[in-house]
């Protein structure tokens, strides 16, 4: 059975339905395929403690947005997919779910979209089967011994139900800090190993950081505003938890928990992790550039003459640990569970294009796919602004792509 | 700010780099490099090493001049000190390492340096290399750099400089990151 459409968007999340939501304000006709129930990926693909890192107020959709009694609270991931949800359902948004699409081909017309539910043809197709599909863990994983549990947050199944022993957490991500601090708070021993990474406190001056990020513009950075948007895009999240406690989870504070911290993983040989020895130097680069950053909200706050803010705080450095060991034995340690919050990449493997770079990546101009009329990219971070990582993002994204949506079917249709 | 507005000048060629960057990043095959030296024995433990030529950017390329280095133990070692130690020349080569990206980042954030100067150590057990005891390794226990300089900016700017040179470093992750040796014979 084969269906057309001006615009198919693969994927239900919060990104495919701002688009959706878009393209009905345009009149444009388009369908939605979603493999599994709106918001599939918050349902089934987060481990159960996960907060969003940004406070719900920040959390604004076209046509709609978080109107809970929590404001400034953090949505955890069931919460997350049920705001979704009932999104998707006051936008009216046309959904087809359980529908898996297997490939995305060329065609006359635009596109050709399988799924297991029958074929659609479209000139248009967004991508927002989302940026978190795959774990991304290192080659180097193969090396552990075959005893050790080897997880990541995905496969995560609480402290209760990890094997005796200790935890090594690879990865200073907010994955990464959260879980080292769930684990250790559950009475397990914690290593957290880290390379280059980012630290944020939750509050400044008064205000979540999110806050600032918002207010002095930050988040409105855009992509080609950037001296490397390449690395602007595989940032690690920051060392931020989303909790009422409103708790600063940065290096110092997990070592004052009992948390050992150790450099960025190098290498497995028999069973022994080596780390690197520049953890002082990402130390230090991840304190200078959170210096920067709070200097630019000070300016920022000076200009706009902001009263009710309290004073600007001496930041601490984060503290040297000369004795952060450079390899660790699992089995001298005791450390039966390796956790590997090293990220997550899309999966894109059924986009049947010429449109991937050499590594594997999709090429894209702020979500424009290069190379291919009419597809488009929506969901990722630093997409066309900051604010895209985050779930506020889609709003601004969605308006630009799809008026350049709308003319690229204009532009078909009077050819 | 001054008056006259002089550019910056640390002796880098930054148009050169980014050009570098770019066209490399387009055509990483050109990218691959091979560093090398050559190493003959003298006697004792005394050796001469050499470097003159140097693969990358698809071909052979050359430097200059032989550049030739006298390699030795000291006399408290009962040798002859007919050169610095090897691991000296690690720290050299860290240093240079370390003060060449000093001065690239310095001209890419626009701070005219007036004075770099690093100092370097490398604390070491002797038991270890002397096999007399096992828990003790044969290298560094730590390398220690300190940077002294003189520059037209803040002390965050500056210790950012330093930063981002050790960021990226070629020894200073040879040195800080596990790297694989193989060693063949005959």
């Amino acid at each position: 059975m084969t269906a057309s459409t001006s615009t198919v968007i693969i994927g239900a999340g919060h990104a495919g339905l701002a688009m959706s939501r878009r393209l009905t304000e345009r009149s444009i006709d388009h369908v939605v395929l979603e493999r599994g129930e709106v918001a599939n990926s918050w349902r089934t693909e987060r481990w159960p403690g996960l907060r969003l890192l940004t406070p719900n107020w920040l959390t604004e959709l076209p046509g709609g947005g978080y109107r809970g009694d929590d404001p400034h609270g953090y949505m955890g991931a069931a919460e997350v997919a049920s705001f979704v949800s009932d999104y998707a359902t006051s936008i009216g948004a046309p959904v087809r779910t359980g529908t898996t699409v297997s490939a995305v081909r060329p065609s006359t017309f635009g596109y050709r979209v399988l799924t297991d539910q029958g074929e659609w043809t479209a000139p248009t197709v967004v991508l927002a089967s989302g940026a978190s599909n795959l774990p991304h863990v290192p080659a180097l994983a193969d090396a552990l011994p075959r005893e050790i549990l080897s997880i990541t947050p995905r496969s995560y199944p609480g402290p209760g139900e990890l094997p005796e022993g200790g935890v090594l957490v690879v990865g200073g991500s907010a994955s990464g800090v959260q879980l080292a601090a769930e684990l250790q708070g559950a009475g397990k021993a914690v290593t957290l190993s880290m390379g280059e990474h980012v630290r944020l406190p939750r509050r400044y001056r008064g205000r979540d950081i999110f806050w600032w990020m918002d207010a002095a513009g930050v988040l409105d950075q855009r992509y080609d505003e950037v001296d490397d948007i390449v690395r602007a895009r595989n940032v690690p999240s920051p060392q931020l938890i989303g909790s009422s406690e409103q708790v600063t989870l940065d290096v110092n504070a997990l070592r004052g928990r009992g948390v050992r911290v150790v450099g960025r993983l190098g290498a497995i040989v028999d069973g022994v992790m080596q780390f690197a020895g520049s953890l002082p130097n990402v130390c230090k680069l991840a304190d200078l550039k959170l210096r920067r950053l709070l200097a630019q909200f000070d300016t920022w706050a000076d200009e706009q003459g902001l009263d009710g803010i309290d004073p600007p705080d001496r930041l601490d450095d984060t503290r040297l640990d000369l004795a952060a060991p450079l390899q660790l034995d699992l089995a001298a340690e005791g450390i039966t569970t390796v956790l590997w919050a090293t990220g997550y990449r899309p999966d894109h493997s059924w986009v049947e294009l010429p449109v991937f770079d050499r590594k594997g990546s999709v090429r894209h101009d702020g979500g424009v796919v290069e190379n291919a009329s009419g597809l488009y990219l929506v969901g990722q971070p630093f997409l066309r602004r900051r604010r895209s990582t985050f779930i506020a993002g889609a709003s601004a994204d969605s308006v630009e792509l799809a008026d350049h949506l709308h003319r690229t079917l204009d532009r078909r249709s009077t050819a | 700010m001054s008056i006259t507005d002089t550019p910056v000048d640390n002796g880098i060629n930054l148009g050169a780099l980014l050009d570098a960057r770019e066209a490399l990043g387009g055509q990483p095959e050109l990218a691959e490099f091979e560093w090398r030296a050559t190493c003959t024995w003298r006697t004792g433990t005394h050796s001469y090493s050499t470097v003159e030529g140097f693969g990358g950017l698809g071909g052979e390329q050359s430097h200059r001049q032989v550049f030739g280095y006298d390699v030795d133990h000291p006399e408290c070692f009962a040798s002859q000190d007919n050169g610095a130690t090897p691991v000296e020349l690690v720290l050299v080569g860290l240093a240079g390492c370390l003060t060449a990206g000093v001065a690239s980042v310095a001209q890419r954030r626009g701070i005219q340096l007036r004075a770099v100067t690093a100092s370097l150590t490398g604390d070491m057990n002797l038991l270890g290399v002397l096999g007399a005891d096992p828990e003790v390794r044969n290298g560094f226990g730590a390398v220690r750099v300190h940077f002294t300089i003189d520059a037209d900016a803040s002390a965050d700017d500056i210790a950012a400089l330093v930063a981002q040179s050790q960021k990226r470093s070629a020894v200073y992750d040879i040195i800080a990151n596990p790297t694989n040796v193989i060693v063949t014979v005959n």
